[in-house]
């Protein structure tokens, strides 16, 4: 696959972890709303020694924020790893590719092929939304440049990007019979990895995971489970009700309303923490994506709790 | 059908306001059919404009008529004789009327009246929903006759998304999803590997203007004498 001959897609850290049979443990973090460097480099400053990459998010939920390529750059430039997400919202193929090329250019070897959520959400809720190709067809234009060294267009590359190819899957939204197909046409289209949605509803996860590895899925790609710690009542009940595609069930609310006053937090952490000691027997996955939205400080809390360091080196 | 619906009455207002004698054109297929741009919604418009104009002290005389369609030659040579009496003309036929119209007499200035929404289907009197983006390149043959083109927020090829919530879409619990509706109906109908195969991205056909010729037609030849 690799022109380098060691073996490897990209050589991104992500992918040594992962390919070494590690259990990866990956974090995320949200540029800001303006062009504070040292916002980006105080949340990386959390997730350093913590997590294996870092997801820099490509104007999540449609508001503009700064570009996920520089935001990128800048945690690269504080010894992190980023792993850079890119939308079919707001690009076109030629945009597209010629962000991968730069990407690759400034020493970015993860991303994560999105469609992303509709503009509507946002804060430019009349924009164009692009989707000149989907997620699907972006996880195959990205392979194509790497393992075939040409454009979509079909022109050669001088010089290709070394990517390592993640896409997301929601194994919760319906209709729950398709969602393991849906994997199935990402690996087709040539994903590496997947990170799940924030995984609250446990029995469908185990059953969709179980499909997955029925179809033989699991040994083709490596699956993240998404984790997100619940802080509070409210943001269960805000998730349960106003975020699509999200599955929260009753129970979890019940247990936060159950905590002491004063250790919800901590009873979310908790739960979190449980959720990712079983990811790690599960069979079929290959690691923990923690989302911890607006929390990153609390990261190395959660990850010391779950007893995923200190983290490899590969 | 196209459908379309009429422009807000004080943008319409605004563009005449500087004319005394405007014509009103009407459009007797799809415009009216779909309540927008009709006979009926010519004569409402007419008297609108006449109370609204003598309340400003600025009379209007208009005319109005109704032609058969005005995106074919045939009907508007009916027009050529009456326009010159006419300072502009208001059309409330489709985009494409309206660009026909004035196409045909370019020295009058000719104004939308209508906003042209889409091509929709009949669901109840007075309700449309658009299913047609005429993208070039029709896909219902593999999902299973529902148009994600039109139907998905997104215009996915390889969907559902991740946002499908209960059968509805993320972007409005009114608003079904397209591929879930897709999966369904290929579900019933056992033809679920319609969709297991990847749709490689799409060469789009609606980029630039288009022109269609029917096979064994052809462009009329130029007249040379010009």
């Amino acid at each position: 696959m690799s022109t380098e001959g060691n073996g490897f897609k990209s050589g991104s850290n992500l992918e040594k972890i992962l390919k070494a049979g590690h259990f990866a443990f990956t974090g995320e973090l949200g540029p800001p709303r303006g062009n504070a460097a040292e916002e980006v480099v105080e949340k990386a400053k959390h997730l350093k020694g913590m997590v294996d990459a870092v997801n820099i998010t490509d104007n999540q939920t449609a508001m503009v924020r700064m570009s996920s390529w520089a935001a990128s750059l800048l945690i690269l430039q504080e010894g992190l790893e980023p792993n850079f997400q890119m939308v079919c919202r707001d690009r076109n193929r030629l945009a597209m590719q010629a962000d991968i090329l730069g990407a690759s250019a400034l020493g970015i070897k993860n991303m994560l092929c999105l469609s992303g959520d509709h503009q509507k959400f946002g804060d430019h809720p009349n924009a164009k939304g692009v989707f000149d190709i989907d997620s699907i067809q972006l996880i195959g234009m990205v392979k194509k440049m790497r393992d075939e060294g040409k454009f979509l267009g079909g022109a050669e590359l001088d010089g290709t990007p070394k990517m390592f190819i993640g896409a997301a899957a929601n194994p919760f939204a319906d209709p729950f019979e398709w969602r393991v197909y849906r994997l199935a046409k990402k690996i087709n289209a040539g994903v590496d990895f997947i990170q799940t949605q924030c995984i609250y509803n446990m029995e469908k996860f185990r059953k969709w995971i179980q499909q997955a590895n029925d179809m033989g899925l699991t040994e083709k790609v490596y699956i993240l489970a998404g984790v997100t710690p619940m802080k509070s009542v409210g943001m269960a009940k805000y998730m349960k009700k106003k975020v699509p595609g999200m599955d929260v069930p009753d129970d979890t609310i019940k247990r936060l309303q159950g905590a002491e006053k004063g250790k919800v937090a901590a009873e979310g952490i908790k739960m979190a923490c449980e959720q990712i000691e079983e990811f790690k027997e599960m069979k079929g996955v290959a690691g923990v994506h923690l989302m911890a939205i607006e929390w990153e400080h609390k990261v190395p809390e959660i990850a010391e709790q779950a007893k995923v360091l200190p983290r490899p080196e590969v | 059908m196209i459908v379309a619906k009429r422009k807000p009455f004080n943008e319409i207002k605004e563009y005449i306001q500087d004319y005394k004698k405007v014509l009103i054109t009407g459009c007797g297929t799809c415009v009216a059919v779909c309540l927008a741009g009709g006979e009926k919604e010519v004569e409402v418009l007419n008297t609108e404009l006449d109370m609204a104009r003598k309340l400003d002290n600025n009379p209007l005389a208009t005319g109005t008529i109704t032609i058969e369609r005005q995106c074919d030659v045939e009907y508007l040579e009916k027009l050529d004789d009456l326009v010159k009496d006419y300072e502009a003309i208001l059309s409330m036929a489709c985009g494409v009327g309206i660009q026909f119209l004035a196409e045909r007499f370019p020295g009058i200035p000719v104004y939308p009246a209508v906003d042209t929404t889409g091509m929709s289907a009949n669901l109840a009197v007075g309700w449309y929903e658009e299913r047609c983006r005429s993208c070039g390149e029709c896909v219902l043959g593999w999902t299973g006759g529902i148009c994600p083109v039109t139907m998905c927020a997104k215009g996915l090829y390889n969907g559902p998304c991740g946002g499908t919530n209960n059968g509805s879409c993320e972007i409005d619990d009114e608003q079904p999803c397209a591929w879930f509706k897709i999966y369904e109906r290929l579900a019933t109908q056992d033809r679920l590997d319609n969709i297991l195969k990847i749709k490689e991205p799409v060469d789009w056909n609606d980029q630039i203007p288009r022109t269609l010729i029917q096979p064994g037609y052809k462009k009329p030849e130029k007249d040379t004498q010009e």
